[in-house]
């Protein structure tokens, strides 16, 4: 099952991969699931579910769970303590340790130095891999897909199914190719490629459909940035984004503590690079950019897919036919109350945030570092490392020193501000520069008005106190 | 689960485009480790204040309360795989919601809830907001086995037909547990795992 004869028909990865991993095909298929990643948010009802049923977790070998979302990321001085929210968080926290234990699940929690953001971990951790089915009852799961995974989110009663059978009733997904060509100018980073990719589209542009990212440009990328594009699928409607294998990704594995090691690690390799998409395999559907023509890319509403280059002009509701997306416009302008039609540089803000499962990486920090250095920041600025591993490592590299001498604040790692479950928010009214993935009304706490951007982007702003081409800034290498 | 019956009930509209989870239930009420009490919180940013309901919010107006079926725009449910958006609809009293289009980890989790997602066209659409707006007080008859949304008006039956995967159709029908369906495959799915490539993990 596992070779390709050159008489059968070229197949994607995608394609590939949910071959490899049907268990049955009747009314509906059964997919079996490689590796399931937990948090607490979306497992506690599921765990009760399986008490109340009686049944075990199939897997706790291919199950991992971490502690993310309600982290607090701010130590107490007074006792070195994490400063929770509410006791809401830590009853479920307390609920996630209690169902690890009685399940046999590992936790990567408060005590370990594994612990961090889901997306940010399994691929540290080398637990992502090439030809993987990876779920986890999170929507950003699409991040794994940089590997070559089929990786995508599933809702709590899905969590349920998972650790009870390590099988998903699924339906296969179509086929998006998207061709990413040309060489990124100074300044822009993928971050802006998919946020041009998602306003391009459109925020539902991809629903029913799993993008392959291919072309020059996406194999130039690094797999953190890799990551970071095939994050955000699911801003376009898209459950899951792939990149094909390849020597970045065998690079970034090798040697991971999670990774096949000796004789295994041969034998993964040669089964990866049967992953790739074959030669004249058929997309349903078809996207090229050009990404030497991007500039950084900013969000000005109330959704991704809102987003513009940093010197357009924010777009006019009175210039769309269509009611509903007149009307969409109209909200989000006025939640955000941006005119339209101004440009949104110089756009004063009061809160800069760097971090998210998007772009908390250690290459995410050292492009911002790159900012900061030198400088002080004008507003509130939070720099969230996404797990501890990447912490340490900006820590050993002084990097943290960057970031405290500018005045942000380094805090521990968390979802912390993309999602503001933890206490950390924005106020009403305010605005803030993220590196996060959602701009929804409310997302970064009641009333607070987001715009999207890169790493570069949100520490020009931090430095300037206000939107801040980044290219107008004179920084060392970028 | 119960099976889904046949319902009539007149409609509460909702028609903005791409109303993502965060507006269904917002994230700081995700911190609950059970589904009771989310009904009420459904909505919760566009329907209350600091100091109160909102009147003029669609889920406060008096005339709405009780109704089970929500007509709303194009792209529901997009954004965070939380099935607390489900819940908290089917907790407030939803059994039914019509638009254009869903999203698709929100689909999955609506008909895991036996939460009726109704997918119009366009042209469907628009008839059944016109006569909304004409007439508000339209009740509406949901037949999941005729695949059906239909309403009277001036005597005449106006109905439309609407998709389903047939899995989740019998699923809410017959009122299946899915996690059941898993289980009685157990045998297939242990001589698949004996047939894996020796994982790492």
């Amino acid at each position: 099952m596992w070779s390709q004869s050159s008489m059968s028909k070229p197949k994607t990865l995608l394609e590939k991969i949910w071959d490899t991993h049907v268990v049955v095909e009747r009314e509906q298929t059964v997919v079996y699931i490689d590796l399931h990643l937990i948090h607490e948010v979306t497992s506690p009802q599921a765990f009760t579910g399986l008490k109340e049923k009686g049944l075990k977790v199939r897997r706790p070998d291919k199950t991992f769970a971490t502690i993310d979302h309600s982290l607090p990321t701010l130590i107490d001085s007074s006792n070195s303590r994490l400063s929770f929210a509410d006791s809401m968080a830590v009853k479920q926290i307390e609920q996630l340790i209690s169902n690890c234990k009685e399940f046999g699940i590992e936790l990567y929690g408060l005590d370990s130095p594994h612990q961090g953001i889901v997306h940010v971990i399994g691929p540290e951790l080398g637990l992502t891999q090439p030809g993987y089915t990876i779920v986890c009852g999170d929507s950003h799961t699409a991040t794994h897909g940089a590997f070559g995974a089929l990786a995508f989110g599933i809702g709590t009663t899905e969590v349920e199914q998972v650790l009870a059978t390590q099988c998903l009733f699924q339906k296969k997904p179509k086929n998006y190719a998207v061709n990413l060509e040309g060489k990124l100018r100074r300044g822009v980073s993928a971050k802006d490629i998919i946020l041009a990719l998602i306003a391009k589209i459109g925020i539902d542009g991809a629903t029913g459909h799993v993008f392959e990212y291919r072309g020059y440009a996406i194999k130039n990328l690094s797999m953190e940035e890799r990551m970071t594009i095939c994050n955000m699928s699911i801003e376009a409607g898209a459950r899951a984004g792939m990149v094909a294998p390849d020597e970045t990704t065998f690079d970034y594995l090798y040697h991971r503590p999670l990774a096949p090691k000796g004789a295994a690690w041969k034998e993964a390799v040669s089964r990866w690079k049967r992953f790739p998409t074959d030669e004249g395999a058929i997309f349903d559907k078809e996207v090229t950019i050009d990404v030497s023509s991007l500039e950084p890319m900013i969000t000005f509403g109330t959704n991704p897919a809102m987003a513009i280059p940093i010197s357009a002009r924010v777009p006019d509701p009175e210039s769309i036919a269509d009611s509903g997306q007149k009307s969409s416009l109209q909200q989000a302008l006025s939640y955000m109350d941006i005119s339209p039609g101004r440009q949104l540089l110089d756009h004063p803000i009061d809160t800069v945030f760097i971090g998210s499962c998007t772009n908390s990486r250690l290459s995410d920090l050292e492009q911002a570092a790159k900012v900061f250095k030198g400088r002080k920041v004008a507003v509130k600025t939070l720099v969230v490392p996404g797990s501890q591993s990447v912490k340490k490592e900006a820590e050993d590299a002084g990097i943290d020193l960057i970031f405290k001498e500018a005045g942000a604040e380094w805090r521990e790692p968390g979802c912390s501000m993309c999602i503001a479950m933890n206490g950390d928010q924005v106020a009403p009214g305010k605005y803030s520069v993220s590196t996060s993935n959602r701009n929804f009304e409310g997302r970064q706490g009641k009333g607070a008005r987001t715009f999207l951007a890169s790493p570069l982007t949100a520490a020009a702003a931090a430095v300037t106190g206000k939107i801040t081409d980044i290219r107008s800034l004179e920084i060392e290498i970028l | 689960m119960k099976r889904f019956e046949k319902f009539s009930s007149k409609s509460i509209l909702l028609p903005t485009d791409n109303i993502d989870t965060d507006q269904i239930i917002p994230a700081r009420f995700l911190k609950i480790t059970d589904k009771s009490d989310l009904g009420k919180n459904l909505f919760a940013d566009w329907r209350y204040s600091s100091s109160g309901e909102l009147t003029d919010f669609v889920l406060n107006r008096s005339e709405n309360q009780q109704r089970k079926i929500l007509i709303t725009g194009d792209n529901f449910g997009c954004g965070s795989s939380r099935e607390h958006a489900p819940w908290a609809l089917v907790g407030y009293g939803l059994r039914a919601i019509v638009s254009t289009s869903f999203a698709d980890i929100f689909r999955n989790n609506a008909l895991k809830n036996h939460l009726l997602l109704i997918t119009l066209e366009p042209s469907e659409y628009s008839q059944i907001l016109a006569t909304i707006s004409s007439s508000p007080e339209t009740e509406f008859t949901v037949d999941l086995a005729e695949q059906k949304l239909s309403f009277d008006r001036d005597s005449k039956e106006y109905s439309f037909h609407f998709p389903i995967d047939q899995f989740s159709k019998r699923c809410m029908m017959e009122g299946l547990d899915e996690l059941g369906m898993l289980l009685s495959y157990e045998k297939e799915v242990a001589n698949f795992e004996a047939r894996l490539p020796v994982y790492p993990l």
